[in-house]
């Protein structure tokens, strides 16, 4: 069922800078469990688009199927929205940014999504640095079908019906890391003072941007012993850093201590302010991301805020040298070489 | 021994060893018989193999014009031991086989109904160059020379396309007219010559080109202006991604930036090759991709997906050899079934099969705005035969008034109108009563006109329904958008001015040169007349099914197992499948005119006894 939301605006809610209040960023009513972290992480994506004042109309919204893959119906109402078939988001993304290099892809993915049946279209769209933000709404499980272990459970976690999984876990991050990937990050559906940042300057990053996102299943995965419940991330969570946000042409407010802060200015002249927590650890610096991700694998934390990015990266279109106008956009004279031209076409095959 | 004789009526065929440059030489004998103004076909057969294995060229020159496979080698050029054997045992009794005798030839080889022409190739390439590649190459153009003298090609004309060959290497020229005049001073002292059998100049070809029908599809989809392709190589479509490219790269880059008007991007598979296809075109932009049988098994989750969320494709399924990995080098026309319902559920696909290169430049571009206007995959059927050898083929043809049909699409200012009038946009609405609804693309307009593209049962405004007669409302709808599309499709091509026989044939595809010749055949050689109809797409336009009820016994001539376009007829039409003979070809070789003469033939003695 889709539940339509009651049209009621208040009158005063507040705009943003095109006009907009926050209700507009919404979608219809979630049909997901009561306290599942995928709705928090879908008011996230409303109160950063909210903030930064995009135009929802140019936002294209993608995603596969599974729970996770559902949210895109419940925030950007006036985006439009492509569910696509099971682990192909990556691919569907790919065409239409090909097709329109001016819109914002938001892709939404889920651990089964990406991690088992869409691993290869995953890993491709990271290696072309397609200019997206893809966020895996992750909960180690397999919501839909009633509970199965996914690829991204821990080994020795423990399930709802008491099994452990016996196999390792994949890690995204650290995969993403490993291939290249440009802007790389972890968070939890429950931390929205770093979620909503991190989605920021994932928006504002030109390429490919994954946000991993642990987001509890309140149903089948929230129990006593496994690795992804609420009390578990909770209690294991080990943030690199506190995360600021700063819009273009906005003064960096807040201060912290010589040595302890770093400020990457990002390719929309956007910037992320970080407060370091981690010793040893820049985050234009992949090789000491992927240390500092296994010294906390190897102490059981879970690592979470901007592991990596690259502020110079350049995207699918600047690489394959396409127009810079959308190729949506292209009309016949410019596509159609015309009848003459074909005339000296024929003359080459005689 | 009565050796064969003729002016313009043979066939010869090249034996070469893959990777040793040959398919340039042979290339160049093919197109001088093109340029001395007579009809010819030529048929690569090759293996799947980078180097070493047999590979087969076959040209036959037909005055009458029949451009289909001929059985039976007049003239067998053969440089390749390793085939030598069943080389020997393939030509024609009274017919040529030509050799290098620098070594002498076993007893093995030997016919006594055959006549051998020894030419020492090596030998002569010893004494003419020093370095190995070029012994290689020059061997080649040894016998290029050797087959002129004989069959009286004029010199001038293989100067010419020497000349033209290597415009860009003009050093290359003389060595290589050099290495073909010692093959034909090698006849002139040595054999009779011209042979009974030769080729004579004619005024035939008129303004006809010699293309491949992958290169005719690659540019027609710079023509019809897809800007964006998914792909995955595979065996026979890649040359066609190819030519788009190499067309692009010509065509639409600009000089001063050297940015393109295209975007291309070489997939992980073809899983990934068609969701690029189907996300561009979801956001407005011509996007194509080409496979083969294998890459259309992997396509059928996203065909069905496009189906049923109505997005627009063009896909071309260049069929070889199944099943399975099959034949990855040779031709059939066995992916019909598999395309015409591809993917689970109730799901069709509309098909376009065009016979020819030039057709196939055409039904790019028509599929472009049929995919659009219908907002469904569009697969144009073509096979190896069409698309990896050359034919010849009418010239490329574009209308300069012909204007893109970019199909159904609100506009801001239609999304503003609708509402002025008090009307909400439904994605799936059937506004016109056509069964095709009007799509928006992503960012028309800030608040108006955004939609949940899904492949779950959905309304009529693109919302989740478990809702089963809703459901069955929208697939009763894509019946209705079935409908519609048979009725601007290209027409099928009938062969007969009223019905003049109680027979009919139907074929499609590269089967109809050979299909054209029986008929000529039959005819001639056995008082038959017979009907035709040359079936171009699918869904069937009312005049297939009414060709069918016209006539008592229709033939239906198609190269694979298992008579799948016999099915697609009997699955689609209320006939009587009683009517519908079965006449086919499935060895991965172009079907012949003598094998569809001989099947119609026997069969319609035997109903005679």
């Amino acid at each position: 069922m889709t539940y339509i939301k009651p049209k009621f605006r208040h009158p005063d809610l507040p705009k943003n800078a095109v006009g907009f209040t926050k209700t507009d960023y919404e979608g219809v009513i979630s049909t997901l469990c009561a306290g599942c972290g995928h709705d928090s992480i879908s008011g996230s994506i409303v109160q950063a688009c909210y903030e930064m004042s995009i135009e929802p109309h140019r936002v294209a919204k993608l995603s596969g199927i599974g729970c996770s893959s559902k949210t895109p119906n419940y925030f950007l109402n006036n985006s439009h929205g492509f569910n696509s078939v099971h682990g192909r988001m990556p691919s569907v993304a790919t065409g239409a940014n090909m097709a329109n290099r001016d819109l914002i892809y938001l892709g939404v993915s889920g651990d089964g999504d990406t991690a088992s049946i869409g691993m290869g279209q995953f890993v491709h769209a990271i290696r072309r640095n397609l200019n997206m933000l893809y966020i895996v709404m992750n909960n180690g499980c397999y919501g839909l079908t009633k509970g199965q272990d996914s690829a991204t459970a821990d080994a020795g976690s423990v399930s709802k019906s008491g099994s452990v999984n016996p196999f390792e876990g994949i890690d995204l991050v650290g995969m993403a890391l490993e291939l290249g990937a440009t802007f790389v990050a972890r968070s939890f559906s429950g931390d929205k003072t770093q979620l909503v940042p991190l989605i920021k300057a994932a928006l504002s990053h030109n390429g490919f941007a994954l946000i991993d996102v642990l987001s509890p299943c309140v149903t089948f995965n929230n129990n006593v012993g496994s690795t992804k419940s609420y009390d578990y991330v909770r209690d294991h969570i080990e943030a690199l850093a506190e995360i600021g946000y700063v819009p273009e042409k906005e003064e960096i407010t807040v201060s912290y201590d010589s040595g302890s802060s770093v400020d990457v200015e990002l390719h929309d002249g956007s910037s992320v302010q970080l407060h370091k927590l981690a010793e040893g650890w820049d985050p234009r610096d992949r090789q000491a991301a992927m240390s500092r991700l296994q010294q906390a694998k190897a102490e059981g934390e879970i690592l979470t805020g901007l592991v990596y990015v690259d502020p110079d990266s350049k995207d699918l279109h600047e690489i394959i040298k396409s127009d810079k106008r959308p190729l949506n956009s292209l009309k016949e004279e410019d596509l159609c070489p015309g009848a003459g031209v074909l005339a000296m076409i024929n003359d080459e095959f005689r | 021994m009565r050796n064969l004789t003729g002016v313009n009526d043979l066939v010869v065929r090249f034996a070469n060893v893959n990777g040793t440059g040959s398919a340039s030489a042979n290339n160049m004998f093919a197109m001088s018989i093109f340029r001395m103004g007579i009809p010819m076909t030529a048929k690569n057969i090759f293996p799947s193999n980078i180097q070493g294995l047999p590979t087969w060229y076959e040209v036959r020159v037909s005055e009458k014009g029949y451009l289909g496979r001929r059985e039976g080698v007049d003239i067998m050029l053969c440089v390749n031991p390793q085939s030598m054997k069943q080389d020997v045992a393939s030509v024609k009794p009274g017919g040529y086989f030509l050799y290098d005798n620098t070594k002498n030839l076993h007893k093995d080889f030997i016919r006594e109904d055959v006549n051998y022409i020894g030419i020492p190739m090596i030998g002569i390439c010893m004494r003419l160059y020093s370095d190995a590649r070029q012994r290689q190459l020059f061997k080649n153009m040894i016998y290029v020379g050797a087959l002129a003298a004989l069959l009286d090609i004029e010199l001038e004309v293989v100067k010419g396309i020497i000349a033209d060959e290597f415009k860009k290497k003009p050093k290359l020229i003389e060595p290589n007219v050099q290495a073909m005049m010692a093959g034909v001073t090698y006849i002139k002292e040595n054999y009779e010559h011209p042979l009974g059998l030769r080729v004579e100049r004619r005024d035939l070809v008129g303004d006809a080109i010699v293309i491949d029908g992958n290169t005719a599809c690659g540019i027609g989809a710079v023509y019809a202006g897809a800007t964006v392709a998914g792909w995955y190589p595979i065996t026979p479509s890649t040359s066609l991604v190819e030519a788009f490219a190499k067309y692009s790269n010509r065509l639409r880059v600009d000089p001063e930036t050297g940015l393109k008007k295209v975007a291309i991007v070489q997939a992980e598979d073809e899983l990934a090759a068609f969701g690029m296809v189907l996300g561009a075109n979801w956001n407005g932009a011509r996007a194509f991709t080409a496979t083969s049988g294998p890459g259309l098994s992997l396509m059928n989750e996203f065909l069905g997906l496009a189906y049923f969320a109505e997005i627009p494709a063009v896909l071309v399924d260049v069929q070889r050899g199944g099943p399975s990995t099959g034949m990855p080098t040779r031709t059939q026309q066995s992916d019909l079934l598999l395309a015409a319902y591809a993917s689970h559920g109730d799901t069709k696909h509309v098909l376009l099969i065009p016979s020819n290169p030039s057709e196939c430049f055409d039904f790019m571009a028509d599929a472009f705005d049929l995919a659009e206007r219908l907002q469904t995959p569009i697969i144009v059927m073509t096979d190896l035969d069409l698309g990896m050898n050359e034919h010849l083929s009418a010239p490329l043809k574009w209308d300069d008034a012909r204007r893109y049909d970019r199909g159904k699409v609100y506009t801001a200012e239609d999304l503003d109108a609708l509402s002025a009038m008090g009307k909400q946009f439904g994605r799936y609405l059937d506004v016109d009563g056509d069964g095709i609804p009007y799509r928006t693309l992503p960012a028309t307009h800030p608040t108006k006109g955004s939609f949940f593209t899904r492949g779950t049962s959905h309304d009529e405004y693109a919302r989740y329904t478990e809702d089963g007669v809703k459901n069955a409302q929208v697939l009763d709808r894509l019946t209705k958008k079935w409908d519609t599309a048979k009725e601007i499709l290209p027409l099928p091509e009938f062969y007969q001015a009223q019905n003049e026989s109680n027979i009919g044939m139907i074929f499609f595809g590269t089967t109809t040169y050979a299909a054209l010749e029986a008929i000529d055949l039959l005819k001639q050689e056995e008082g038959i007349t017979l009907d035709a109809m040359r079936a171009t797409a699918f869904p069937f336009h009312a005049s297939v099914e009414a060709f069918i009820e016209a006539h008592d016994q229709i033939f239906v001539i198609e190269q694979n197992r298992d008579a799948q376009f016999r099915t697609l007829l009997i699955n689609e039409l209320e006939i009587n499948p009683k009517k519908l003979i079965k006449v086919l070809n499935y060895d991965g070789m172009p079907i012949t005119a003598d094998a569809i003469r001989n099947g119609i033939a026997k069969h319609l003695e035997a109903i005679k006894l």
